[in-house]
């Protein structure tokens, strides 16, 4: 399980992470921390385009995201 | 479900994008200077020409856009519950990227919006202007790739986030009491303008759309080469397509390169204008639309960033660093080339272990 915290970054920079997160751990499931809907959005966005699939629990401030692989 | 939302999402981009083009190529037809519908490098210029930053007397006038943008953006963000005061994240190098983006635009003589106006209007050096403006984005990318960002920002309180709005509010009565400190330009392309309510009015609207859609005239490109996504690119295609066909039926349409409105012809210093705008726009997170709407926003960093792009404009014409029809200046060239330098140290230097 991989997790990124991303909270405070503004677009692109969470962005920039995750694709680093799937470069350097395919397969793997990543737990992400946004803060912004924005993020929230490019995040997801980015994720489902390599075929992951999203889940997002909003919390008191900002969102988890958990990303699962394609064929996990 | 997310598929869903995620195909409306474009939807809205796309429609919003031809909204905002068909605008930019009507309020030429209402006033706004030829080429020029839309330009928010050149409208902050007119504004801190206004407010008497600098001393260029045909590009003085409160442009009410600018101040639609972050209203418009600023009712959204509370409508939808998105406002949130935010800052710290490096602002003092914002500043700068705002002062250097500022001065490559100007030198240009157009933003990331400003470029596709001048195509749509047949402007070809505009799209000299977008080259140098995707060159720019790739370089950015190739930081960003690296572990550039500027720091986290921080929750502050809300009143922050309210005073780059309040302040706009302020250039607003400006514009409606006339007070004699505001300077207005008599000839050139700060005296052509449409009415106030119509500027404010699209202004408002495109800031409403803007803040919704998350469009950027900067994120599109970037997006197409760092993620291969087109999602904001949508909007980028869709406003050049508004802007073009609005002007072929209003007729303002006219190709080539010599002898367009407020432009020049010299490629090597309208592509290194825009590459400076786009690697500091990309550094930035975004073009001077996307700066304006997160002002609306409560980011007081966008805000920062706002003031740093005013700053530019005013050195600028203080310094006779923007170019004018008969070409770069004397001294513009000199300023993109050490913008350029102070960019790629900020990107070489900001970086964090990835």
């Amino acid at each position: 399980m991989v997790e990124v915290d991303a909270r405070g970054f503004s677009c692109p920079i969470p962005v920039v992470k995750i694709m680093h997160a799937i470069e350097n751990s395919p397969g793997e499931s990543i737990t992400v921390f946004v803060e912004s809907e924005v993020s929230r959005e490019n995040v997801s966005r980015l994720a489902q385009s390599k075929g992951y699939t999203v889940e997002i629990e909003a919390l008191a401030e900002g969102y988890k995201l958990i990303l699962n692989p394609p064929s996990s | 479900m997310a598929k869903k939302q995620l195909i409306n999402q474009r939807t809205a981009l796309i429609l919003a994008g031809l909204i905002f083009g068909v605008g930019a190529s009507l309020l030429q037809k209402w006033g706004n200077p030829p080429n020029m519908g839309v330009c928010v490098a050149c409208f902050i210029r007119d504004i801190a020409g206004a407010l008497g930053l600098h001393r260029a007397g045909v590009v003085q006038y409160i442009r009410p856009e600018i101040i639609g943008f972050v209203l418009g953006a600023f009712i959204s963000a509370y409508a939808f519950g998105e406002f949130r005061g935010r800052g710290g994240s490096a602002p003092l190098v914002r500043f700068f990227l705002g002062v250097f983006a500022m001065i490559g635009f100007l030198v240009f003589l157009g933003c990331p919006v400003r470029a596709l106006v001048r195509l749509g209007g047949g402007d070809l050096n505009g799209l000299v202007g977008i080259l140098g403006l995707i060159f720019g984005a790739f370089l950015g990318i190739q930081f960003l790739k690296r572990g550039f960002n500027l720091g986290r920002a921080v929750k502050i309180p809300t009143i922050a986030g309210w005073i780059m709005p309040v302040g706009v509010i302020v250039l607003l009565l400006f514009s409606l009491f006339k007070p004699p400190f505001i300077f207005t330009s008599v000839k050139g392309p700060g005296a052509l303008h449409a009415a106030l309510g119509l500027s404010l009015g699209a202004g408002l609207i495109v800031g409403f759309l803007a803040q919704r859609t998350r469009m950027c005239f900067v994120g599109g490109w970037r997006d197409l080469i760092l993620i291969k996504d087109t999602h904001l690119f949508g909007a980028i295609a869709a406003f050049f397509i508004g802007v073009l066909l609005c002007n072929l039926s209003l007729d303002q349409v006219n190709w080539g390169f010599a002898d367009q409105p407020v432009a020049h012809t010299n490629h090597l210093w309208n592509f290194l204008g825009m590459t400076l705008g786009g690697l500091a726009a990309t550094l930035l997170g975004g073009c001077p639309l996307r700066q304006l709407i997160l002002t609306g926003e409560g980011d007081t960093d966008a805000g920062i960033t706002v003031l740093g792009l005013f700053a530019g404009a005013a050195l600028a014409h203080n310094f006779l660093l923007a170019s004018s029809k008969e070409g770069p200046s004397v001294f513009g060239p000199w300023a993109v080339i050490i913008g350029l330098i102070f960019i790629f140290l900020v990107g070489f230097f900001m970086r964090e272990k990835i």
